[in-house]
């Protein structure tokens, strides 16, 4: 282990932007599983298939994959909207969700990572944009631009599901659904609609995940799996649907990762945020802000 | 019918599939048939926490792979120090002890958990033991292992029908286990479980001691399953041996065959799991997951209860034989008393 | 009100205290049962009635005071363990086993509870005594029929006659006759009666004042989480504080 302030300056400060970026990632999975109680692990398969959106639009017109994914957010909420009426109608009604709710994501994200193995092939893809090679220099810190953009900007993603789920009268029904479904009903408000447009916006978050994701590296089909246990356990350790909490176990965890790669090698980085899912769950299933 | 009957026409059945085998003259027979008998074994693993208790393991590929890597290590350690190797069957009573401890010790960490939290729990200790077994350098960390398969055996021949005959008969061993907990008090007890654990509890069942059981007993087979694998493939590596495919697959077969008893992984795995040895020969096996996803989902929504589902509802038996003893239709909802 | 724990007190709850977050569901709940005691608890919903069977039982733990049944501390105690100590309990809404018959959800508590005790009986035996079970409550007829084959009226009847399939000392009846006819009731009243001449203790959880009144020797009286009145029926009813809790309803 080579110790030096400069290498433990830099891990820091990499686990924070990074941790941005996870946020952004995980926000999706905080509304569907946080708040839904949805187990949807194929999000991380939608993530990939938003960060190949992106790829194809950049390759072919050179535009910016940030702005393609705003521009792609409608399809992917449709996308989303119509998978939960689907599991809604498939599961949820008869309180199947369990068993078949899981296996029902779990062969979405095969279909989605191997339908674009069939299409794409296994080479990395990657992105081009004028903010992907330069870095900025302060001091101590090299802090390249391909990651410190899609942190700010998932900052933004962040704060603006935030203030709608506060805010508005729809995001309040959201966070309302998750506890008492009747007294929507008395409100005239079905809840299965609120539901269908919650996991739609679920859905809508990974195609800005995936175009942040393909900024960041190169992208193949099966990337996504890293981020199954990862998504998972920055959503538990940030108290399940808590966004504050989830930016927080997000970046707790990005620093905790750059750390053990930096000083312990990469190959022990997988283990930790699921090492960390597990410590969570043992001790304090209802995460740091949690429930 | 008693359990010994059982075994001993299984038996038989497996002597008829071998002799069927050496008839056709081609030992690539050999090669998919073990794979299809693997699969028997790990579906029908996981099926007893799965589809008898109700608790979903994602991370059925981690108790192969443990299996498989306890036998690579013994395998450096025999050959490193001029040792006679051991023989499968012992391999696999080692890859089986481990497996069983290791899926205790999860049960103790996770069952306390909620059926999700179970879930990804079990997904996140798949990663934790991948990424042990890739730093682990002694059997090969991520460049990999070899293990050399002998080239015959008497009185078989080719090796590959030694490995066939054993994973066949750990296959009549699994579904004599599956189908002697299920008519026992223990399957009675995993069905109340799996429909309301807090009921059960009320009524006397003690559902952790219970969940260790099944824990237990699915790792332990799936670690048998596991231990040969080393002399079947020849290189060993840990991102494909504890792949995501193996969870898939473990979880499609039972689901698609049908998860109340054990006909259905039987069934499950022996269509899938044929079905994807074609389909890796004559297109791709990218697309042989694609079949393999898109039947999950299809047979999920249409299908709950799998092609044993759908048998008993056209010839509209009672629930009280083959088919199975209990058929699921609805999980009780999850309401807080 | 009779506070004081008797040696012969066959449930004794202590000073029981349960919170959820901030909301306290639970104050300082005391209560001693006798062995043969006919008890009815009632209150307002939502006053704390089933999280204190919860309690009791150990479905839920209870952060503050004690349990003792039987001369026993139930402290960490797990559910089935109480169980087969002889603590039964049916569900305010019934939590039948949805994937097997009737007949196999009685056999449940017969083959993990009786059983734990030692007895060991032939499956023949077994069957017979579930069947004699499902009699006492008229359910023989559908006895190899599934749970959702049922009205709610026999799912409430199935609840119950599963509780005492574990031969229990203390039989929690939680709310067993909402929905009830008039003499679907009474069949219900005379069995809980009958099963106390046969030496079961049995607390009542009813909203059916007639029911309660008729049944219980002493009545518990639980509002907003406090115990305010413990003591004869007719004592307890012409209680002002119970009258107030009640008036409002």
């Amino acid at each position: 282990m080579i110790f030096s302030y400069d290498l433990l300056i830099n891990a820091i400060v990499s686990g924070i932007l990074i941790g941005g970026f996870y946020a952004a990632v995980t926000c999706g999975v905080s509304i569907s599983f946080g708040i839904l109680d949805i187990v949807n692990i194929a999000h991380p398969a939608f993530i990939i298939l938003g960060s190949y959106v992106a790829y194809i639009v950049n390759v072919t017109y050179g535009f910016d994959p940030i702005l393609t994914a705003i521009v792609m957010l409608p399809l992917f909420y449709a996308l989303g909207a119509g998978i939960y009426q689907i599991y809604y109608v498939s599961f949820e009604k008869h309180g199947q969700e369990s068993l078949r709710g899981l296996a029902f994501f779990f062969g979405l994200l095969f279909i989605t990572e191997v339908s674009l193995v069939l299409y794409f092939g296994v080479d990395y893809r990657y992105v081009d944009a004028a903010y992907i090679g330069p870095a900025w220099h302060f001091g101590l810190l090299d802090i390249p631009l391909r990651i410190l953009v899609p942190f700010l900007v998932s900052l933004l993603l962040i704060g603006v599901l935030q203030t709608i789920l506060t805010r508005t009268f729809i995001g309040r029904a959201i966070m309302a659904v998750a506890q008492d479904q009747l007294a929507l009903r008395l409100l005239a408000v079905n809840p299965i609609r609120i539901k269908r447009i919650a996991f739609g916006i679920s859905i809508a978050t990974a195609s800005l995940a995936g175009a942040f994701l393909i900024i960041i590296q190169p992208v193949e089909p099966s990337v996504g799996r890293e981020y199954i246990g990862r998504v998972f356990a920055i959503c538990v350790l940030g108290g399940m649907g808590s966004l504050p909490g989830t930016v927080i176990a997000a970046m707790l965890i990005g620093i905790v990762e750059s750390l053990t790669a930096t000083f312990y090698g990469p190959s022990w980085a997988p283990a930790v945020s699921f090492g960390f899912l597990l410590l969570t769950l043992a001790v304090r299933p209802a995460g740091i802000m949690g429930r | 019918m008693r359990t010994p009957v059982f075994f001993a026409l299984w038996t038989g059945i497996a002597a008829a599939v071998l002799a069927l085998a050496f008839a056709t003259g081609n030992d690539y027979v050999f090669f998919a048939g073990y794979v299809v008998m693997q699969y028997v074994v790990l579906s029908t693993a996981w099926n007893i926490l799965g589809g008898y208790c109700g608790y979903v393991n994602f991370g059925s590929a981690a108790f192969f792979a443990l299996g498989a890597y306890s036998t690579v290590a013994i395998y450096k350690f025999t050959s490193e120090n001029d040792l006679y190797g051991l023989p499968i069957p012992v391999l696999m009573l080692i890859g089986g002890a481990v497996s069983g401890l290791v899926g205790f010790g999860m049960g103790y960490l996770t069952l306390r958990l909620r059926g999700a939290f179970f879930a990804i729990a079990t997904l996140a200790l798949a990663v934790v033991l991948q990424t042990l077994v890739v730093n682990w350098d002694y059997v090969g960390g991520s460049r990999g292992a070899y293990v050399v398969r002998p080239e015959e055996i008497a009185p078989l021949g080719n090796y590959i029908r030694y490995l066939f005959l054993i994973m066949m008969l750990l296959a009549v061993v699994a579904i004599t286990v599956a189908r002697l907990i299920e008519h026992s008090r223990l399957g009675y007890g995993f069905a109340t479980i799996r429909d309301d654990e807090l009921a059960a509890e009320a009524s006397g069942v003690p559902t952790l001691r219970l969940k260790l059981i099944a824990t237990t007993i699915s790792g332990a087979l799936m670690g048998m399953a596991g231990a040969p694998f080393p002399y079947y493939i020849g290189y060993l590596q840990p991102s494909s041996t504890f792949g995501l495919d193996y969870a898939v697959n473990s979880i499609a077969m039972p689901l698609i065959g049908g998860t109340t008893s054990w006909v259905g992984p039987l069934i499950g795995a022996v269509l899938l799991g044929s079905l994807q040895q074609i389909a890796t020969v004559t297109i791709s096996s990218a697309v042989n997951l694609l079949i393999v996803g898109c039947l999950l989902v299809g047979f999920v929504i249409v299908a709950p209860n799998g092609i044993v589902g759908l048998v008993h509802k056209y010839w509209q038996r009672k629930p009280d034989d083959f088919v199975g003893r209990r058929r699921v239709e609805t999980d009780s909802p999850e309401a807080v008393p | 009100m009779n506070d004081l724990p008797q040696v012969q007190d066959l449930l004794q709850v202590q000073d029981l205290g349960k919170r959820f977050g901030g909301f306290v569901a639970l104050d300082s709940i005391s209560l001693s049962v006798p062995a043969g005691e006919r008890l009815g608890l009632i209150g307002p919903n939502g006053s704390g009635k089933s999280t204190l069977v919860n309690c009791i039982c150990g479905t839920l733990r209870n952060e503050q005071g004690a349990v003792r049944f039987d001369g026993r501390k139930l402290d960490g105690l797990d559910a089935h363990r109480r169980t087969h100590l002889g603590l039964a309990r049916s569900f305010q809404l019934p939590r039948p086993f949805v994937s097997m018959s009737l007949l196999d959800n009685i056999r449940i508590p017969l083959l993990y509870t009786v059983a734990a005790r030692g007895t060991h009986h032939g499956a023949r035996e077994i069957e017979e005594r579930c069947f004699d079970l499902l009699r006492e409550v008229g359910l023989d007829a559908k006895a190899r029929r599934m749970p959702r084959d049922l009205t709610q009226v026999e799912m409430r009847k199935l609840e119950l006659v599963r509780a005492m399939a574990a031969e229990p000392k203390l039989l929690i009846a939680d709310e067993a006759m909402a929905g009830l006819t008039h003499s679907e009731v009474e069949e219900i009243l005379a069995l809980l009666v009958r099963l106390n001449e046969h030496g079961v203790t049995v607390i009542l959880i009813e909203h059916i004042m007639r029911a309660v009144m008729s049944f219980s020797r002493r009545l518990v009286v639980l509002v907003s989480g406090k115990k305010i009145a413990d003591g004869a029926p007719d004592d307890v009813m012409r209680n002002p504080e119970v009258e107030r809790a009640y008036l409002g309803q």
